[in-house]
C-alpha cells in the first residue's frame, strides 16, 4: 500500500494535498498497489471525498486533541505511528514546508531514510531522481529501507483528479501525550501593513534610466498598487535618486520576491547578484540587448516611462 | 545564553551548475564556497541574540577540512567558537550527517556541563536540499524543533529554563511557535539580513582555534548515483511588446503570478 | 536585432572598452561595413571592463603608456565620462621618496601637473590617512575617473550612427578560418569568423577578447601572449566619512605603492584594491562563462587568505577601514603579457588578423585609436607604438611556459620601483649563444635582449678598474645595474682591442630576380650597389617616419642580407614579409641562428686579425663599409681548421675593425683564435656597456626605439644623404617633402656640465626620458607636441663626459647651447654638442 499524508490547514485541503494525491496514483500504479491517505488532525468528510475523487481507496482519519492546530512534533509521530501499524510500502507527502517537515519528523521517529523533492520514482529498484539547488540540478538517488518515506517536489505535477472512489474512512487512535504539543501553533498573524524590501512579493525596480529623483514617482504608483516595494540600482543611490536602503545588489539588499520589475536597469552584475533570487523578472529597456532584458523571463522594450503608467492604468482597469 | 548554528560549506555557482565527469558532485573547480544561505541567517540571528542578552556563539559543521572557511567567516561576523567534523567523502547522507552532528553536540554539551539554549539550523541546504537533517539531530537530542523560522524571540536573557517565540511565514502571515528551552529552530533566509565582516572582523577571525572532532558512523538508506543537469530550458526572454500597448500583456503575468 | 550578416569589411571581436572604442575610431577614420560581435550581454559583458576600478594615474616612466593614457584620460573628458578625483602616492620608505623624485621627472617630461607633498600636506587632502607611516606623497591633481562601460556604449553608437556598425551581444565566436595557400612570405590570410549564430566572411577581424584574447588567436592556430591574472579587490563600506561627500569620488584617490595597494572612494564605500598578493595566473579555458559564473566570468571567487596582509596594511594607513564591511570582494581578472606592454597590431602569421588585446581601461581609448589608425594608415599616426607592437615577439615569447612565468615575476612589480636595466630573473638563456660556456668562464654579466643574452660586461675584466683608476658611483641607484668594469673595457678598447658578441644580431636574406627591386622599396637608401657593398639605411613608414633603421648587404646579384637588431628583429621580419611580392620572384630566409658575429675594434684590431687571415686589411684591401670573404686560420686557438668568414669593416664604437660573420658552428672556433691572437696586443671581450652605450654615444650614433621612432623623420635623425635616390620605397613621398623645408627638431648629443645635486653627491643619467629643460627650466615642446628629453645616456670615458642624446629645435641644436636637465626632480646644466659625435667628430680612427 502507498500512503499519501495529505496536507490541509485548519480542514482547509491543501492544493499541495492533490498533487501529492496526482503524484502517488500513479506511483502506486506503477508498485501495483493500492493507494491510501492519511488525512491527521480532521476527519472533515468533504476532504475524504475529494480524497476519493484522487483515487485513494481508504483515508486514515486521525483527531486528536493535540491534533487541534498544526504542530510538526504531533502530526510527525501521528504519521510515525500510522506507518507501524498500518505497514505501507511507501509513503508520500509533497514537498511543501509542511510536508518536508511532517515527513522529516516522521523518518527521524522511524529511523528511516527520507528522500525529498522527488520528480520520478522506480519503485522497482527504489531509486528516485530529485531535484537540487532548487532545480538547477537533479539527484539519482537509490533508497535502501523497509518503507520508502517521500515527497514529491512542489509543483512536479499539475493536480488531476483522477481513479475517482468512494474512499472509505477508517479512524486512527494515535497515542499522544502533552509532549507532543510543544511546537504547536500559539498564534497566528495577519500580514503586517507595509512589506519590506527583502520580502515583498513585487519589487518596481529602477536604474539610472528612471532620469530623475521624481521619476521614481510612477514606480512608487504601481508598487503601491500591487503591494510591493521600489528598488534601486547603485547608480541611483550614487546619484542620490534614493536612499541606500532601497539600493538592491551585492551591496545592497538582495531580494527575493515573486516578480521584479526592473525598469531602466542595465543589469549590471552588482546589481544582478541582489536581484538574481527572484522568482520572475520583468525587464522594461529601451536597449533589448541590456543584460537585464537577456536574463528577465519577460521583456517590454519601450521607454518605462510610457509603459509604467500605462500598467498602473491597466491594473487598475482590471480592479474595477 | 549559548547558541550552537549548523552550518554547512556549499559551492556558490552561477546560473548554469556544472557536475563532474563522473557526476558524483558538483564541478566546483572555479567557484567560490560560501555558507548556506539559510544558515549565514542562522548565524547572524545568533550573533544578534548574544548582542541583545550576552552569551556565546558556537559554529559547528560536518564538512571536508576546507569547511574551516566558514567558520572563520562565522567567526569574522561574530560567533565565539568554530567546531569542524572533517569528512574526507563527499555527499554524506542526511541521517549519517544528522548522526554525526547528533554526537558532536553531546560531546560539546557534556563539556560545557549543560545543554545549548537554543541550536540553530538551516532550513535546508543550498546544495542537496534534504530538508531534514536538523529535525533528526533535535529528535535523537529530545528537543523541540520548527522549521521556517523567520523570527526569533527568548524570554529572559535567553539562558536556562523559559522559552523561545518563533516565527514562520505562512501565506498572508506568520504562525507563531512557542517551544520551551532548550530547543531548536531550522531558519529560512528573510529571518535578518546577514551583516558582511569588516576588515577587523575578518582579521580576528584568523585567530579563531577550530575545534576538530573526528566522529563518524554508518551510513544511511539514502545513497546519491549521480547528479545531472536537467535538460537545456530555452529561457528565451519573451518580449511582451515595443510600447505602452504591452500594458495589457504585463498585467496578464501579474494576474497568472497571483500577485495582482 | 538586424539580421545576421554573412560578410563584413571588418569583424572585431569583442564589446569591452577596447572593442568598443575601436568600432568608434574606425568610423571617425571611414571605415564601413564593420560587425561587433560580444559572447556576453550588454553593456557589461562580463569581461575586465567590468569590474575595473577605472582610475587613470597618467604619470607613467614609459613614454608610449603615458602618452596614450593621457590621450586615453582625454578622450574620456571629451566624453563627459570622466572627473578628476585627483590622486596620491604616498611614500612608507626613502627608497620610495626617491622613486616620487623620478615621477616627478617624468611628470615634468610628459606636462603634467603634480606635486610633492608632506605627510601634513597629504592628510590636508585626505583627512583620514595615518600620516605615521608615511614619508610623503606624490599628487597628481589631474588623476581622473572614467565610466568605463558608459564609454563603451557611447563609442559603440558612434560605430553604428557613423559606420552602420552592426552589433551583435550573446554571439560567441566558434572558429577562424584562414586561408592556408602557400605563399612566399608564409603568411596565412584571414577568411570568416564562425559564430554560433552564423560565418561571417571579412578581411580584417580583429581580437579585442581581454583575457579571452588567446584563446580566439589559437582559433587561427595563432597566439597573442597575454595571460589572465588575479587582482584582487574589496569594497568596504559604509564609511560616513566618504558617504558625507555624496559624490561617487570626493577624495583623491591613495596609491600605497609600498604595500602595492590602493584605497579609491566609490560612493560611500572604499575599494581597496592590490597588487600585493602571490601572483595568481588562470589559463584562459578556466575562466567560467556568463552563465557559470556567480558574479561575472572575470570576477572570480575571493581568496581571502591572499588578501589578508593587504588588508592590514591597509587599516593601518586609514584607521576607519577596519570597522568598515567588507560588501563585496573579488579576484578580478586583468592580462598581463611577457613584457607587461599590451599586444596590438596585425598578428603576423596571419593577415588581416589584428590584436588590440592587454589594454587595460586607463589606456584603453587611446590604444583602439592606435589599432584604428595603424590598419588605416599603415602605421599609427597619434604615437609611435613599437614597444606595444605584437610583431615584436620571438617565438620563444610565445608559450604559456614563457607568459606564465613572465607574469609570475612581474606582477608584483605593478606598482614596483623598476629600475630602467633591470634584468628578468625567469626564463634566461633562451637561445644558446655559440660562446656561452666561454663567457661564463670570464663571469660575464648577461643582458637580456628579449631571448637573447648579451654580455653587458665580463668581471673578468674587473683588473682594467686598477689600470684605470675607476671606481662604482656613488648612489646606489646609479650603480645598480651598471659597474665600472664597462668603462675599463672602453677605455681597453680604445688603447687597444675588444671584442663584442653579436650573435644576437637578427639576420635575413632576401633572394631571387626581385630580391634587389625589393628590398630598395624598403630602404631609403640606394641597394643596387656593387655587390660586396653594405648599405646602411633608414626604412620608413608610408608617412615618412622611422620604421627601423639597419644594414643592408649586397651579398650577390641577386641576393641582399638585412641585419638589424635584436630588439626589433621581430617587427622587422614582419615588415619585410608584410611588403615582400608573392610572385615568386623573392624568397625569404631567417639566418640569425645560423650565422654567428663577432665585432672586432680598437687600433690594435687590424694587427689582430692579421695573425688569423691572409687577407690585405689596409683601408685598401678592406675598405670601409665593404663586405669581404675570407679564411681564418683557427689554429692559434686550438682548433686546425680553417673557416669561411664574411668581413664587414664598419663600427659602432668609433674604433677602427670589423665585423665577422661565420656559420654558427664556427664562433666558438673563431672566438678562440681572436684570443690567442690577441694575447699580447690587449684583447679583451668587451660587452654591451660598451657596444651599446658608451662607445656609441661618444659617436653619437642612433638607436632605433631610442633616437629613432615613427614619430621622427630621417632629416630630424641627421641621417638624410645628400641626395635622394631615383627608385620607389615607402615613405618616399613624405621625406621629399620633408626635404623641403629645414627640420624643425634635431637629434644632438649634449653634455652634463655638472653631474653634483644638492646633496652634494654624483648623479649618472639614465636615458629614461628625462626632461631637457631651458634656462627658465620651461619644457621644450615643438609644434606636433614632440618634447625634448633625453633618449640616451651614459658615461663618455673619452670625453670625460656624461653624454646624453636628444632632440631639440633646430636653432637650439647648435654647439655651445645651454640648456638644464631634470633628473630625479633635481636640475642639471647641459651644453650642446651638436649633432656630431662628442668623440673623433672626424672619424680619423675610423679610418686609420
Amino acid at each position: 500500500m502507498l500512503l499519501v499524508a495529505l496536507e490541509h490547514d485548519r480542514g482547509v485541503l491543501a492544493e499541495a494535498a492533490r498533487e501529492a494525491l496526482t503524484f502517488g496514483r500513479a506511483l502506486a500504479e506503477k508498485m501495483d498497489e493500492d493507494l491510501e491517505a492519511a488525512l491527521i488532525g480532521s476527519d472533515d468528510e468533504e476532504l475524504v471525498d475529494e480524497a476519493g475523487r484522487y483515487g485513494a481507496e481508504v483515508v486514515h482519519t486521525c483527531v486528536h486533541d493535540v491534533l487541534s492546530d498544526y504542530g510538526p512534533d504531533a502530526y510527525g509521530a501521528t504519521l510515525a505511528q500510522m506507518v507501524t501499524e498500518l505497514e505501507p510500502s511507501a509513503v508520500l507527502a509533497c514537498g511543501s514546508d509542511r510536508g518536508n517537515e511532517v515527513m522529516a519528523q516522521a523518518a527521524a521517529r522511524l529511523d528511516a531514510p527520507f528522500v525529498a523533492n522527488c520528480i520520478d520514482v522506480t519503485p522497482d529498484s527504489w531509486t528516485m531522481t530529485r531535484v537540487q539547488w532548487g532545480g538547477s540540478l537533479l539527484e539519482d538517488s537509490s533508497l535502501d529501507a523497509d518503507v520508502a518515506l517521500l515527497t514529491c517536489g512542489l509543483h512536479a505535477v499539475a493536480s488531476e483528479p483522477g481513479g475517482s472512489v468512494d474512499a472509505d474512512v477508517e479512524t486512527f487512535e494515535a497515542d499522544l501525550d502533552d509532549s507532543h504539543r510543544v511546537t504547536i501553533v500559539k498564534d497566528r498573524t495577519v500580514q503586517e501593513a507595509g512589506v519590506t524590501l527583502p520580502t515583498a512579493p513585487v519589487v518596481c525596480g529602477g536604474g539610472r534610466g528612471v532620469g530623475s529623483e521624481e521619476g521614481f514617482a510612477q514606480l512608487e504608483e504601481l508598487a503601491e498598487l500591487l503591494g510591493g516595494r521600489v528598488g534601486c540600482s547603485r547608480a541611483v543611490t550614487n546619484l542620490g535618486w534614493r536612499p541606500h536602503s532601497d539600493q538592491v545588489g551585492q551591496t545592497g539588499t538582495r531580494i527575493a520576491p515573486e516578480i521584479y520589475i526592473a525598469s531602466g536597469i542595465s543589469g549590471a552584475i552588482q546589481h544582478w547578484v541582489g536581484a538574481m533570487a527572484s522568482k520572475h523578472i520583468l525587464a522594461i529597456n529601451t536597449d533589448r540587448e541590456a543584460n537585464m532584458v537577456v536574463k528577465a523571463d519577460w521583456a517590454v522594450i519601450a521607454d518605462l516611462h510610457e509603459v509604467i503608467p500605462a500598467i498602473t492604468a491597466e491594473v487598475r482597469r482590471r480592479r474595477g | 545564553m549559548k547558541i550552537l548554528c549548523c552550518v554547512k560549506r556549499v559551492p556558490a555557482p552561477g546560473a548554469k551548475i556544472n557536475v563532474t565527469a563522473d557526476g558524483s558532485d558538483v564541478d566546483a573547480a572555479h567557484l567560490g564556497f560560501t555558507t548556506s544561505p539559510h544558515e549565514e541567517c542562522g548565524v547572524e540571528g545568533a550573533v544578534q541574540l548574544c548582542e541583545a542578552h550576552g552569551g556565546e556563539v558556537t559554529v559547528l559543521t560536518v564538512g571536508p577540512p576546507q569547511a574551516a572557511e566558514q567558520l572563520r567567516y562565522a567567526a569574522s561576523v561574530g560567533a565565539d567558537h568554530g567546531v569542524l567534523v572533517s569528512t574526507d567523502e563527499v555527499g554524506w547522507d542526511p541521517q549519517r550527517t544528522a548522526a554525526v552532528i547528533r554526537e558532536a553536540i553531546e560531546v560539546l554539551e557534556e563539556e560545557n556541563g549543560e545543554p545549548f539554549d537554543l541550536i540553530l539550523f538551516g532550513n535546508e541546504s543550498a546544495d542537496s536540499g534534504g530538508f531534514q537533517v536538523g529535525i533528526r539531530v533535535a529528535h535523537g537530542l529530545g528537543r523541540p524543533i520548527v522549521n521556517g523560522i523567520k523570527g526569533i524571540e527568548v524570554s529572559g536573557d535567553g539562558s536556562g529554563a523559559g522559552t523561545v517565540t518563533a516565527r514562520r511565514a505562512i501565506d498572508g502571515g506568520f504562525e507563531v511557535y512557542e517551544l520551551p528551552r532548550p530547543c531548536a529552530l531550522g531558519v529560512k533566509e528573510g529571518l535578518n539580513l546577514p551583516r558582511y565582516p569588516t576588515m577587523k572582523g575578518r582579521l580576528r577571525s584568523k585567530k579563531l582555534e577550530i575545534r576538530s572532532l573526528d566522529l563518524d558512523t554508518t551510513p544511511g538508506g539514502q545513497r546519491r548515483i549521480r547528479l545531472h543537469r536537467p535538460a537545456e530550458q530555452v529561457s528565451e526572454t519573451v518580449i511582451l511588446g515595443e510600447g505602452p500597448e504591452a500594458a495589457a500583456a504585463v498585467v496578464d503575468v501579474l494576474e497568472e503570478l497571483g500577485v495582482l | 536585432m538586424s539580421e545576421f550578416p554573412t560578410r563584413a569589411n571588418v569583424v572585431v571581436i569583442g564589446a569591452g572598452i577596447v572593442g568598443n572604442c575601436l568600432v568608434g575610431h574606425l568610423a571617425r577614420l571611414g571605415w564601413q561595413d564593420l560587425v561587433l560581435v560580444e559572447k556576453g550581454p550588454l553593456p557589461n559583458p562580463g569581461g575586465s571592463t567590468g569590474h575595473a576600478s577605472n582610475f587613470i594615474f597618467p604619470v607613467d616612466h614609459n613614454k608610449e603608456m603615458a602618452l596614450l593614457g593621457e590621450q586615453s584620460a582625454n578622450q574620456y573628458r571629451d566624453m563627459n565620462l570622466s572627473v578628476d578625483s585627483g590622486g596620491i602616492e604616498v611614500a612608507r620608505t626613502s627608497e620610495r621618496m626617491d622613486e616620487l623624485e623620478r615621477r616627478m621627472t617624468s611628470a615634468k617630461a610628459w606636462g603634467i601637473e603634480a606635486h610633492l607633498l608632506t605627510p601634513a600636506q597629504v592628510k590636508e587632502l585626505v583627512p583620514y590617512i595615518n600620516t605615521e607611516v608615511i614619508l610623503g606623497g606624490f599628487y597628481c591633481p589631474t588623476v581622473s575617473v572614467v565610466d568605463s562601460l558608459e564609454t563603451g556604449t557611447v563609442m559603440r553608437k558612434e560605430g553604428i550612427e557613423k559606420a552602420g556598425c552592426k552589433v551583435f551581444a550573446n554571439t560567441e565566436v566558434l572558429d577562424l578560418i584562414t586561408d592556408d595557400t602557400p605563399r612566399p612570405n608564409s603568411r596565412r590570410k584571414i577568411k570568416a569568423v564562425v559564430t554560433d549564430k552564423g560565418t561571417i566572411e571579412t578581411q580584417y577581424v580583429i581580437v579585442a577578447c581581454g583575457v579571452w584574447s588567446n584563446r580566439i588567436a589559437a582559433m587561427a592556430d595563432t597566439y597573442i601572449p597575454l595571460v589572465p591574472a588575479v587582482h584582487q579587490m574589496a569594497d568596504v563600506g559604509p564609511i560616513d566619512i566618504l558617504a558625507e561627500t555624496n559624490n561617487e569620488i570626493g577624495y583623491p584617490i591613495v596609491r600605497d605603492m609600498d604595500t602595492f595597494c590602493y584605497e579609491r572612494q566609490s560612493a560611500g564605500s572604499m575599494e581597496v584594491g592590490s597588487y600585493g598578493h602571490r601572483p595568481i595566473l588562470h589559463h584562459p579555458d578556466e575562466i567560467p562563462s556568463n552563465e557559470e559564473a556567480a558574479l561575472s566570468p572575470t570576477e572570480m571567487p575571493f581568496t581571502p587568505d591572499d588578501f589578508d596582509q593587504q588588508m592590514e596594511e591597509a587599516i593601518e594607513l586609514m584607521d576607519m577601514l577596519g570597522d568598515a564591511e567588507i560588501k563585496y570582494a573579488i579576484n578580478g581578472l586583468l592580462s598581463l603579457t611577457p613584457d607587461t606592454m599590451p599586444c596590438l597590431g596585425e598578428i603576423p602569421d596571419v593577415e588581416g588578423l589584428w590584436s588590440a588585446a592587454a589594454v587595460w581601461v586607463k589606456e584603453g581609448p587611446g590604444m583602439a585609436q592606435v589599432v584604428a589608425e595603424w590598419m588605416t594608415y599603415g602605421y599609427p599616426r597619434v604615437i609611435d607604438a613599437h614597444g606595444a607592437d605584437i610583431a615584436r615577439f620571438y617565438d620563444e615569447e610565445k608559450s604559456d611556459e614563457h607568459i606564465w612565468a613572465r607574469a609570475d615575476e612581474h606582477f608584483n612589480k605593478t606598482y614596483g620601483i623598476v629600475h630602467p636595466a633591470e634584468q628578468w630573473e625567469s626564463r634566461r638563456h633562451l637561445v644558446e649563444s655559440p660562446y656561452r660556456s666561454r663567457q661564463e668562464a670570464l663571469e660575464a654579466e648577461f643582458f637580456q635582449a628579449r631571448v637573447w643574452e648579451r654580455p653587458q660586461w665580463y668581471n673578468s675584466n674587473a683588473d682594467l678598474c686598477e689600470r684605470y683608476n675607476l671606481s662604482p658611483r656613488g648612489v646606489e641607484w646609479d650603480n645598480r645595474w651598471w659597474s665600472p668594469t664597462t668603462i675599463g673595457e672602453h677605455l681597453n678598447l680604445r688603447s687597444n682591442c675588444g671584442v663584442v658578441d653579436l650573435s644576437a644580431f637578427q639576420i635575413y636574406e632576401l633572394e631571387g630576380p626581385g630580391a634587389v627591386e625589393f628590398a630598395d622599396r624598403l630602404a631609403v637608401n640606394k641597394i643596387d650597389v656593387a655587390v660586396g657593398r653594405s648599405i646602411y639605411t633608414p626604412w620608413l613608414n608610408a608617412d615618412g617616419g622611422f620604421h627601423s633603421d639597419l644594414t643592408m648587404m649586397r651579398m650577390a646579384e641577386d641576393r641582399v642580407r638585412i641585419v638589424t637588431g635584436v630588439f626589433d628583429g621581430g617587427r622587422d621580419e614582419f615588415w619585410t614579409r608584410k611588403h615582400m611580392p608573392n610572385d615568386g620572384s623573392v624568397t625569404f630566409t631567417n639566418l640569425t641562428t645560423e650565422i654567428t658575429t663577432l665585432g672586432l675594434w680598437g687600433p690594435n684590431a687590424p694587427q689582430v686579425l692579421a695573425q688569423v687571415c691572409g687577407h690585405d686589411l689596409s683601408q685598401a684591401g678592406s675598405p670601409y663599409g665593404s663586405i669581404i670573404p675570407i679564411e681564418i686560420n683557427c689554429a692559434a686557438g686550438g682548433d686546425n681548421r680553417t673557416v669561411q668568414a664574411h668581413l664587414f669593416r664598419i663600427s659602432y664604437v668609433g674604433d677602427t675593425g670589423w665585423e665577422i660573420y661565420t656559420d654558427w658552428s664556427n664562433g666558438p672556433a673563431l672566438w678562440d683564435a681572436l684570443f690567442a691572437a690577441g694575447q699580447e696586443l690587449g684583447i679583451r671581450p668587451t660587452g654591451g656597456g660598451v657596444y651599446g652605450t658608451s662607445g656609441r654615444l661618444e659617436k653619437g650614433y642612433r638607436l632605433m626605439g631610442a633616437e629613432l621612432e615613427s614619430e621622427y623623420n630621417p632629416l630630424e635623425a641627421g641621417l638624410a644623404r645628400p641626395r635622394v635616390k631615383a627608385a620607389d620605397f615607402i615613405g618616399k613621398e613624405p621625406y621629399l617633402k620633408a626635404r623641403e623645408t629645414s627640420p624643425e627638431v634635431q637629434c644632438v648629443t649634449l653634455t652634463v656640465e655638472d653631474q653634483t645635486d644638492s646633496a652634494g653627491r654624483t648623479r649618472h643619467m639614465m636615458g629614461g626620458n628625462e626632461p631637457i629643460l631651458d634656462l627658465n627650466g620651461e619644457r621644450i615642446v615643438d609644434s606636433h607636441g614632440r618634447v625634448s628629453r633625453v633618449t640616451s645616456a651614459g658615461y663618455g670615458p673619452s670625453v670625460g663626459k656624461h653624454l646624453l642624446m636628444g632632440y631639440l629645435p633646430t636653432e637650439m641644436a647648435t654647439a655651445g647651447t645651454e640648456l638644464q636637465v631634470m633628473y630625479m626632480n633635481e636640475l642639471f646644466p647641459v651644453t650642446v654638442v651638436g649633432p656630431g659625435s662628442a668623440f673623433d667628430p672626424d672619424d680619423t680612427r675610423l679610418k686609420s
